[in-house]
């Protein structure tokens, strides 16, 4: 039982990344008083000067920015016929921690899903014959239009600093940008980061067989940026330390150089750091919420009573605490009742790596989301329905930066000791990667619920995921494979490495893809096949709102994050035009 | 000869007491039970709130470890010793809150105390004479009724006999602050509104003559206005150089508005004392109030002392040679590796957020110890309004020694066109120290 109890506020925000720090200010600049918990440590950009940043060995390989698996751990499994075990450490995916969670260590890559991501369902019913599609398949459509929901990317664009190339402004396609894009409302804020020489030529080559490239949209700003909160972001110095790292040069958004900065300066909002919520509190008729508990540093319970509770935590951390509180049904795989938990998925990728003796690639002048990359292969742009597969994928080559633990080397190299020394010498530098990266269906038995074995450190059961890779995406994989060595035949290398899932793979926790992890508390227009309405507000308990990753019905291939970002000021709208005035559930079931 | 001795003690001790007695007459300037002549409105609280802001009263009347707004205490090292500043809370036991408007007046205004005594010029009473009566008023209608009372007795001045003395301050003030009333006749000397608003505020509340002109033995400031050829010079402070604000011609108004304003601007940011004035004073300013004090500013004569001039083709020879990074001295070597990640080859920094370097007055002034303490100890922009972002400069004290940051030194004031003296390792080790006994 808690034994303190705080002031109450308007809102209390559970998680300070970018959801959280989004929420926050967006509440706040309307009058509400704001209280954000953050389970992790205190950051701000002082924290990470040059060079502090400048450590493959903490931040790349140790994680130093990531919760650790004592804090966040998961149990994993295949399937619901087997045990599921804890991750002891991170593999697959790095959940962040702390303020700017995984908004800190996220590499900048700021894209768009398509119109036809968005309305999947709508798009696979109208495309597919029925059958073709893998049985168990529960995709869905977002519960909004491109029209309702652009203005709230834009808004997130010009947040970020968005740079690269406009591909699609207002219905007219302009050359150099995506043509597959959304018509946006309004230009790239920034022009595009410059290109390193794979970029060049993945481009041409791409370019010559047909395809779309166009530059990385990203986060990793191009020119000096202030954004609307007037936040102030530096054009970036091609240092390379972006995913799994601060960056050192305040040039990739993030909620440190996009928000937290105003937001700090608001007497209406403060928060609260090594403050982990354990449950959201309900009223007795288990209608409303009442606040949350958390465990505070020194050991006690604490209870902050609010108005409104939005969990803004990672999308695990949300769907464990809905389970934890009792918000809503947990999501059943045996009767597809329940939507707590219903529809988890992750994403795949793979690529080649191409070994060229004569070229000299630049590893020290690169940034994370330099590179091109095209979308031809996105839902309704390629031919899926012949294939019968659903989904898309970004094609896209980036100069890996120098840091040398994990170097490419070719195929045969040994691993350590004088061969790989010898690799390193030969190698290093002269190897460039064609990569991709994989949208990811949605599945009756895909699911997330609470662990019945493993506990965390306050007693309370760690979240389970149950997921592997079903025939669509390892077909797509398969079809991408060959798009891939098309390019790679094109560019001739001398030597070709290959990184692909095969027809029988299963899912490897163990190898890093990237923290794109989707599902599981995910909005839609039915309270039977959603937790969320079209605001990320429980169906069930009407003051809890829930922005993030876990709202995405599947998987797309664009990166996530500015989808989030979209996502939490629509709902962030709806709570100050709708919600303040009229508290209750703002769409009707 | 001993009644001579005698004679003399006498004569001395007489002209004390007569000297004393005249500085009685000295200190009866004012009214000191003059009314507040008008109501106190929410308005002209806020008003004064507002003026209290431009007169940075806060930044000497609160004490840096975690005092109270106001609420004085903060030592002030002067050459006789140290000074606290004093409780100006509207307490009536321990502040001002028993004070009347003449009282209030006399203190702003003629730098005389409660009391009757003279106060230390750390009170920068010589500039504030310049305050017009309907904002003394309004500053007295917050200082009485918008700001929190705090019960906090004032701290003893940390000054030996004879020096803790106050009497003969009384001739120093005679001798070198005007009075209230001829500060007003020469403000009638500029026509222009925007300009004379700009001299106001420069000179009067802003006070900014206090560390940019020298002063001469005496302490006083060698002028308060544009009179004199050397107001707003520039000077030094704690080891500082202190740039000369006289035309700017490096800068223009809207630079001068920025800066002031945010904390930034298209080519610098402010660091050392600046910093602080910036974040309480400044920076809460009105627009149009930054822009008369910038004009204001630029209309002075230059010193025309060490201006830098741009020379295309020595800052091209030394982007050149950053680019192609071959044969590179170690000063060069040390600016690749720790400094052009964000001001670049170029030296140019980006907009609003890496100062720039070729042409920076910290970069070419005669004294190069600001210089050498920021390449130490860093700097970091305040959170302002108009620009909130903390954008921290990391120091580099641990990652080069004295000989390394004297190399780096003398390559920023030779590089591109920037045109100084180069740096000593002794030089380094001074700041170096002065930095680690702070």
């Amino acid at each position: 039982m808690p034994n303190i109890t705080n002031d109450e506020v308007d809102v209390v925000v559970v998680g300070l990344g970018w959801a959280g720090s989004l929420m926050s200010i967006e509440l706040a600049q309307a009058g509400l008083k704001v209280r954000a918990l953050e389970r992790g440590e205190d950051r701000s950009n002082a924290d990470f000067t040059y060079p502090k940043p400048a450590d493959q060995y903490a931040y790349g390989v140790r994680n130093k920015i990531m919760v650790t698996p004592k804090d966040g751990a998961l149990t994993v499994r295949h399937n619901m016929q087997s045990t599921a075990l804890p991750t002891r450490q991170w593999g697959a995916f790095v959940p962040g921690t702390g303020v700017g969670g995984s908004g800190l260590h996220w590499t900048g890559v700021l894209i768009r899903p398509t119109p036809t991501d968005i309305k999947l369902k709508t798009y696979a019913d109208q495309a597919y014959k029925p059958g073709v599609l893998g049985e168990g398949m529960q995709i869905q459509d977002y519960p909004f239009t491109w029209e309702e929901i652009e203005p709230y990317l834009d808004k997130f664009d010009k947040i970020c600093g968005l740079s690269g190339n406009t591909g699609n402004l207002q219905g007219r396609i302009v050359e150099g940008g995506d043509p597959f894009e959304g018509p946006r409302s309004s230009p790239f804020p920034l022009p595009a980061l410059e290109d390193t020489l794979n970029n060049t030529m993945f481009a041409e080559a791409a370019r010559k067989l047909g395809y779309h490239p166009f530059p990385n949209p990203s986060a990793n700003v191009s020119r000096a940026w202030k954004n609307p909160y007037g936040n102030q972001i530096a054009p970036c110095n091609y240092c390379g330390y972006c995913s799994k790292y601060p960056c050192l040069n305040y040039s990739k958004a993030s909620p440190q150089t996009a928000v937290m900065d105003s937001l700090k300066r608001m007497d209406n909002f403060d928060y609260r750091t090594n403050a982990n919520v354990l449950r959201v509190e309900l009223h007795a008729d288990g209608k409303t919420a009442k606040g949350v508990t958390y465990a505070d540093g020194q050991g006690n319970e604490v209870f902050q009573p609010a108005k409104i509770v939005v969990l803004a935590g990672f999308q695990f951390v949300n769907v464990r605490l809905m389970l934890l509180s009792g918000i809503g049904q947990p999501y059943s795989p045996l009767t597809g009742k329940g939507t707590i938990g219903r529809n988890y998925a992750f994403l795949s990728v793979g690529g080649s790596t191409l070994f060229f003796k004569d070229k000299t690639f630049n590893p020290f002048a690169t940034a994370g989301a330099t590179g091109q990359m095209f979308n031809d292969i996105s839902p309704g742009n390629f031919d899926g329905p012949a294939l019968g597969v659903i989904g898309g994928a970004k094609i896209h080559s980036s100069q890996a930066t120098g840091t040398p633990i994990g170097t490419a080397l070719p195929a045969g190299t040994p691993e350590w000791g004088q061969g790989w020394k010898e690799g390193m010498q030969d190698w290093y530098g002269h190897s460039m990667k064609v990569s991709i990266s994989t949208g990811c269906m949605s599945y009756r038995e895909h699911y997330l619920d609470l662990d019945p074995t493993y506990k965390d450190p306050w007693g309370q059961p760690l979240l389970r995921i149950t997921f592997d890779w079903k025939p669509n995406e390892l077909k797509l994989q398969q079809h991408l494979r060959g798009i891939v060595g098309d390019i790679t035949k094109e560019l001739n290398p001398d030597s070709v490495s290959e990184s692909y899932l095969d027809m029988d793979s299963h899912w490897d926790i163990t190898k890093y893809v990237s923290t794109h992890n989707v599902g599981g508390a995910i909005m839609g227009d039915s309270p039977e096949t959603s937790a969320l309405n079209r605001y990320l507000q429980s169906w069930d308990v009407h003051n809890v709102f829930v922005p993030g990753g876990n709202a995405f019905p599947q998987n797309f291939q664009a990166n996530p994050t500015a989808l989030i970002g979209a996502l939490t000021l629509f709902a962030a709208q709806a709570i100050k035009d709708q919600y303040l005035k009229n508290p209750g559930p703002l769409v009707q079931a | 000869m001993k009644s001579t001795l005698i004679r003399l003690l006498l004569l001395a001790a007489l002209l004390a007491l007569v000297a004393w007695a005249v500085s009685l007459w000295l200190n009866r300037s004012g009214d000191a039970s003059a009314q507040m002549p008008q109501p106190i409105t929410e308005q002209l609280i806020d008003k004064g709130a507002y003026l209290a802001r431009v007169g940075d009263c806060v930044a000497c009347h609160t004490s840096h470890d975690g005092g109270k707004a106001f609420a004085g205490g903060l030592g002030i090292a002067s050459p006789i010793g140290t000074i606290y500043s004093t409780n100006i809370t509207p307490d009536h036991k321990t502040g001002i809150g028993a004070w009347s408007y003449g009282e209030f007046e006399r203190a702003m205004r003629r730098g005389i105390g409660h009391d009757g005594s003279a106060l230390y010029p750390a009170m920068p009473y010589p500039s504030y004479a310049k305050v017009s009566d309907a904002d003394l008023q309004a500053l007295y209608a917050y200082f009485m009724k918008g700001v929190a009372p705090v019960e906090q007795a004032n701290k003893a001045n940390g000054i030996a006999w004879p020096l803790s003395i106050r009497w003969p301050l009384a001739y120093w003030r005679a001798l070198f602050s005007p009075t209230p009333e001829t500060a007003a006749a020469d403000a009638l000397s500029i026509d222009d509104a925007q300009l004379q608003r700009g001299a106001y505020l420069v000179q009067g509340l802003g006070h900014c003559g206090s560390c940019h002109t020298p002063r001469a033995l005496t302490m006083q400031e060698q002028g308060l206005d544009e009179r004199t050829g050397s107001y707003l010079s520039g000077a030094e402070l704690n080891g500082w150089a202190v740039p000369a604000l006289r035309g700017m011609p490096h800068w223009s108004e809207q630079q001068i508005v920025d800066y002031l304003g945010s904390g930034r601007n298209s080519i610098a940011a402010v660091a050392g004392e600046m910093k602080d004035v910036v974040a309480n004073s400044t920076s809460h300013m009105s627009d149009e109030d930054l822009l008369a004090m910038a004009v204001y500013l630029k209309s002075l004569e230059g010193t025309g002392k060490g201006e830098y001039q741009h020379a295309p083709q020595r800052s091209q020879a030394t982007i050149a040679k950053l680019t192609t990074a071959k044969d590179l001295d170690l000063g060069q070597r040390l600016y690749l590796d720790n400094c052009g990640a964000c001001h670049f080859v170029t030296g140019q920094g980006a907009e609003q957020v890496f100062p720039r370097l070729d042409g920076a007055s910290v970069v070419n002034a005669e004294n190069p110890s600001a210089l050498i303490q920021v390449i130490l100890a860093g700097a970091m922009t305040p959170s302002t309004e108009r620009a909130p972002s903390v954008l921290p400069m990391p120091g580099f004290a641990e990652r080069m020694d004295d000989a390394e940051v004297a190399e780096l030194a003398s390559f920023l004031r030779h590089g591109w066109s920037n045109q100084a003296s180069k740096v000593t390792a002794a030089q380094v080790r001074e700041v170096r120290a002065a930095l680690q006994h702070h």
